[in-house]
């Protein structure tokens, strides 16, 4: 009886791998079709920022002070249509730069093979999402109990967020290249150095609590992930409109790729809302977390690394919300305080896992 | 910081119709702190010298609590926790694993000295990390303390009355409309009203408020962070932590002297123990049997009977990993396990002097053990001295060295069970008062056994045998039944439901502070010039956010359904400004002052704390306006 049930479970372990292995395939598609919609997007020749910019300028000075208005003209002119809103952006002036296009810069070409690069992403999460639950079907419970599994969750949900942004009609297509590389960099990893064959859990690990906190654990990292990327852009971004607004003339191949990114400030906005949205969740991680720890351990905090870690990168997350909620660190600032942020919680999720022995969290058994 | 400075002159104005959207705290300018001249000159005298003294020691207090609650160092002070709580997480902890540190500490021992006196073992309660967080929390407190007052106080307020230019508010529209003014104003507070609004007329205009839940949820979050840190801190005071071995069928009642080893708190006394006790009637394990990963284990549980108070009645519970035994504020885990064969050693004329299990420690997955049998006293050789005997022992439950005669163990079950074992006589050193670990024999004082040729006399023993010692010295039997034993750890760390209930507090004021928006709406009802009645509505939140003007066209709908727009009013864009045309900063003097000039009110003291025009704080849910730009 065990022995006929050993074998399914291997040959589904066996279907999870081979499903794992095709999703990098079709990632790696992906990366090119993102990378064709990127080279074609550079035959276009947008350059709203700069004008956007000089007539900020403009603005700046009282005599031709533009006002900030977006205008809703009521449609048509029945009388009685209700009146429209008018929306008065009352920001700094680089809250009227315009976005960029997205990676196809206008561009057919380029938009066709954003469109496939896409699709192919779709398939690459469904592959990758077969993989991961014929990987739980073959261990018979939630497949996060080593490295390996938490990494191909990790990617799965990582590409899911950005699809479901996707599907939200938010307009984050140009995080499609940076998003792909690093899931394809991060199944590499999975599969040469992390894999460990399918197996059941050790006692420390059965418990409810795993499927909580281990499941928004896994959930978080992928928006933190998602708001770095951003985040990193912005930065990027922001140094370009920078370079416009002191009069200065960015390279070409800079202008080529910034010009079809958001602005600036719409990146760092997107961050922000991503990173603050899902800190409630990681606060009820670490609280899970802790739950956990005194189920299994007597203490529900012992200043383990790993706990030490979450604390750690709960704090800089925490630091970040503040610097832009109130203490005036905005923009830059607050970016480098949400990397920092984003980098305590990659070396909480590899590092303490790889450099620092010892750590209750290293799932070798009861102690 | 220059633009989020307060000015304090403008105290006397409308305080209402500028009341803060938030209670954040704004940042001082500084200039009010100039450290060392708080005012005044000294007087001639001893008086004056007093007064003077007594000035500059409250000026300074003041300008040190007014720097520590200030956002900004709050944030430094957050920044410094998180590095401080790095090196704990690096270096060997003795409140983490104490055995890691001992050998760190014979491992380097130049850094050894440095690493005591930065109390690098003991990082989280070491002075400086105290340091921190105290300041941080005190930092807290002196910044909850006066939001609430303001909160409060704008609770007990009402929504301030309409500022004069309604077009300069990040949403606005307008219409004309046949009913009378009062009539609009009527309608508009109930719509307001019942979209729980707070709203009342002021004026010309209706003010409303709405989403006080936010600095309620701000002020709930950060209350909380300072529940959980007292109860955490009450906790580690009051806990006790202990550890107790027992072998099936043995059992252990909860008082210091049973413990194997026990930590506490500094304010722990030992009438806080609970009373209770427990057998251990049964340990269960079950291994992966096939597979990669043979021999990993898949469940422990041990099954206990156990009696609450000195004589209870005997209840019965199975303890596993994940499941405690909880007995009043106390509980018992199942941390660990391993084999305790029975051993008996006989004397030279074939009485038993020691028959029990011994207890031996694994030192691998596969539970390969290591342990010592000590018979300390009732032993005579055979010339009739008394004296102690020792063996040291190795146990495999499923032996693996067949033919090459090493121990170690390929299964953790008790598959193929062999204990070996070698002897010495002597003394085991027991009464020098230095504590001695049962797992090993202190063999400096005592003589192996040797066999005829000389050499150690050892032996692999299978169920059931036995080894002669020579010279009629006796001998020591491997006997058939092997027991299990499993560790205990008994802890008590009052206030957990504290620091729980802090923790759900906090997740929930967080989601509050950060989900919902705080925003004031107005609709002002004049009769313009022709006496049709021109209606405004504005809208001004914390931050500029896409749900604002949604909301506002929404309520605008609802108005307007009652107070329609006047069928053809004679185009008079003087006397109604038409959306097209609306906000003309120009009419007000330049608008380029950067954020706060063009802000929501213009007049008089920056209302919204720091900076709220180009907050985007406040929806975090990415929405269109986000990144749909
Ligand atoms: C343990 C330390 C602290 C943590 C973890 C923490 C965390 C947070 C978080 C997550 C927020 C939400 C940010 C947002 O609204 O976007 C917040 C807001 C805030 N915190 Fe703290 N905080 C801490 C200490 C402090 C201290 C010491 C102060 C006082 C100086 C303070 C003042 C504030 C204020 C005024 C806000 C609200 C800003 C607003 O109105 O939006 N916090 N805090």
């Amino acid at each position: 009886m065990t022995t006929l049930a050993a074998t399914t479970n291997e040959s589904l372990a066996q279907i999870s791998n081979v499903l794992i292995y095709s999703a990098m395939a079709v990632y790696t598609l992906a990366f090119f079709a993102y990378i064709a919609e990127w080279t074609f997007g550079s035959r276009s020749k947008v350059a709203r920022t700069a004008a956007a910019l000089t007539s900020g300028k403009d603005a700046a000075e009282p005599a031709a002070a533009a006002p900030a208005v977006t205008v809703k003209k009521a449609g048509g002119t029945t009388v009685l249509e209700r009146p429209e809103v008018v929306v008065r952006s009352s920001g700094t002036s680089r809250a009227d730069v315009p976005d960029g296009p997205g990676a196809h810069g206008g561009d057919e070409q380029g938009d066709l093979y954003g469109r496939i690069a896409v699709s192919l992403t779709v398939l690459g999460f469904l592959l990758s999402f077969g993989g991961v639950l014929t990987r739980a079907l073959s261990v018979q419970r939630a497949p996060w109990g080593n490295m390996y599994e938490f990494n191909i969750t990790f990617t799965t949900v990582a590409v899911g967020v950005y699809l479901a942004l996707l599907a939200f009609r938010r307009n984050v297509r140009w995080m499609g290249l940076p998003l792909v590389t690093a899931v394809l960099l991060d199944l590499g990893v999975a599969v040469t150095w992390l894999y460990t064959d399918s197996d059941q859990l050790v006692p420390a690990l059965h418990s409810y609590w795993l499927y909580i906190h281990v499941s928004t654990a896994i959930l978080c990292g992928a928006v933190f992930y998602v708001a770095a990327v951003s985040t990193i852009l912005y930065l990027f971004r922001d140094s370009y409109e920078n370079k416009l607004a002191t009069g200065g003339t960015p390279g070409r191949f800079a202008t080529s790729v910034m010009e079809r990114l958001p602005a600036a400030n719409s990146l760092d906005k997107f961050a922000y809302r991503v990173n603050a949205a899902v800190f409630p969740l990681w606060t009820f991680t670490i609280i899970a977390g802790a739950i956990w720890a005194g189920d299994a351990w007597g203490r529900y905090w012992g200043w383990d690394p790993k706990e030490t870690w979450s604390f750690i990168t709960w704090i800089a997350y925490a630091c970040y919300l503040h610097a832009r909620a109130t203490a005036g660190w905005k923009g830059r600032k607050a970016a480098y305080l949400a990397l920092l942020a984003f980098g305590c919680w990659l070396f909480n999720y590899y590092g303490v896992n790889i450099f620092v022995s010892g750590s209750k969290h290293s799932y070798a058994g009861v102690e | 910081m220059s633009e989020t400075t307060t000015e304090p002159t403008s105290e006397a104005g409308d305080t209402e119709a500028h009341a803060r959207l938030s209670t954040a705290p704004v940042e001082e300018s500084g200039s009010t702190a100039v450290p060392g001249s708080f005012g005044g000159r000294r007087a001639p005298g001893p008086w004056g010298w007093i007064t003077w003294t007594a000035r500059e020691i409250t000026g300074w207090a003041r300008w040190f609590w007014r720097q520590l609650t200030s956002m900004r160092t709050a944030l430094l002070l957050l920044l410094l926790l998180s590095l401080a709580a790095i090196p704990g997480s690096l270096i060997p902890q003795n409140g983490v694993d104490p055995m890691k540190v001992e050998q760190f500490r014979e491992e380097r021992t130049t850094l050894t000295p440095l690493y005591d006196a930065l109390g690098m073992f003991d990082v989280y309660s070491s002075v400086w990390f105290s340091a921190i967080y105290i300041l941080l929390f005190v930092s807290l407190i002196g910044c909850i303390v006066p939001r609430t007052w303001q909160f409060v106080g704008q609770l007990r307020g009402r929504p301030p009355g309409a500022p004069k230019r309604l077009d300069r508010m990040p949403a606005y529209t307008t219409w004309r409309t046949a009913g009378q003014p009062e009539e609009v104003r009527e309608a508009a507070l109930g719509v307001l009203r019942k979209r729980r609004f707070r709203a009342h007329t002021v004026g010309d205009a209706v003010a409303a408020e709405k989403g006080y839940l936010r600095e309620l949820g701000n002020l709930a979050f950060h209350l909380a962070l300072i529940v959980m840190l007292i109860a955490f801190g009450w906790g580690e005071l009051y806990k006790s932590e202990g550890n107790k071995l027992i072998v099936e069928g043995d059992g252990f009642a909860n008082t210091p002297v049973q413990y194997d080893d026990m930590r506490s708190g500094s304010l722990f006394s030992n009438d806080d123990l609970e009373p209770f006790s427990f057998d251990l009637d049964d340990f269960r394990a079950t291994y992966a049997q096939s597979g990669p990963n043979r021999g990993t284990p898949r469940t422990y549980e041990a099954e206990l009977t156990y009696r609450e108070g000195v004589d209870g009645t005997e209840k019965k519970k199975v303890v596993e990993v994940n499941k405690p035994l909880e007995i009043g504020g106390t509980k018992v885990y199942l941390t660990s396990h391993g084999y305790a064969p029975v051993v008996t050693v006989r004397d030279g004329k074939g009485e038993v002097v020691f028959s029990q299990p011994v207890p031996m420690l694994p030192i691998d997955q596969n539970i390969t053990s290591q342990g010592a049998v000590k018979v300390l006293d009732g032993y005579r050789n055979p010339q009739g001295e008394e004296e102690q005997l020792g063996f040291s022992t190795v146990f495999v439950p499923t032996f693996a060295g067949k033919g090459s005669g090493t121990m170690f163990s390929q299964f953790p079950a008790l598959e193929f069970p062999v204990l070996a074992v070698a002897g010495y006589h002597g003394s085991l050193g027991v009464d020098s008062g230095i504590l001695q670990n049962v797992y090993q024999l202190d063999d400096r004082k005592m003589k192996q056994f040797k066999d005829e040729n000389g050499d150690t006399l050892r032996k692999m023993l299978l169920p059931g045998e036995s080894m002669e010692l020579p010279g009629g010295a006796g001998s020591i039997t491997f006997e058939k039944e092997i027991k299990e034993w499993a560790n205990f750890q008994v802890v008590r760390q009052p206030a957990g439901g504290w620091a729980l209930t802090g923790a759900i507090a906090a997740i929930a004021g967080l989601s509050g502070s950060l989900f919902i928006q705080r925003r004031r709406v107005w609709v002002r009802a004049t009769a313009g010039e022709d006496g049709v009645t021109v209606v405004e509505m504005a809208g001004l939140g914390r931050s500029e956010s896409a749900r604002l003007p949604q909301e506002l066209g929404e309520l605008v709908g609802l108005v307007h359904d009652r107070a329609p727009t006047a069928p053809d009013a004679a185009p008079d864009p003087d006397a109604a400004p038409d959306p097209d045309a609306a906000p003309d900063p120009d009419a007000d003097g330049p608008d380029s002052k950067g954020p706060d000039a063009d802000g929501p009110d213009p007049e008089g003291r920056d209302a919204d704390g720091p900076d709220p025009d180009s907050d985007p704080a406040d929806s975090p849910v990415p929405s269109p306006e986000g990144a749909d730009k």
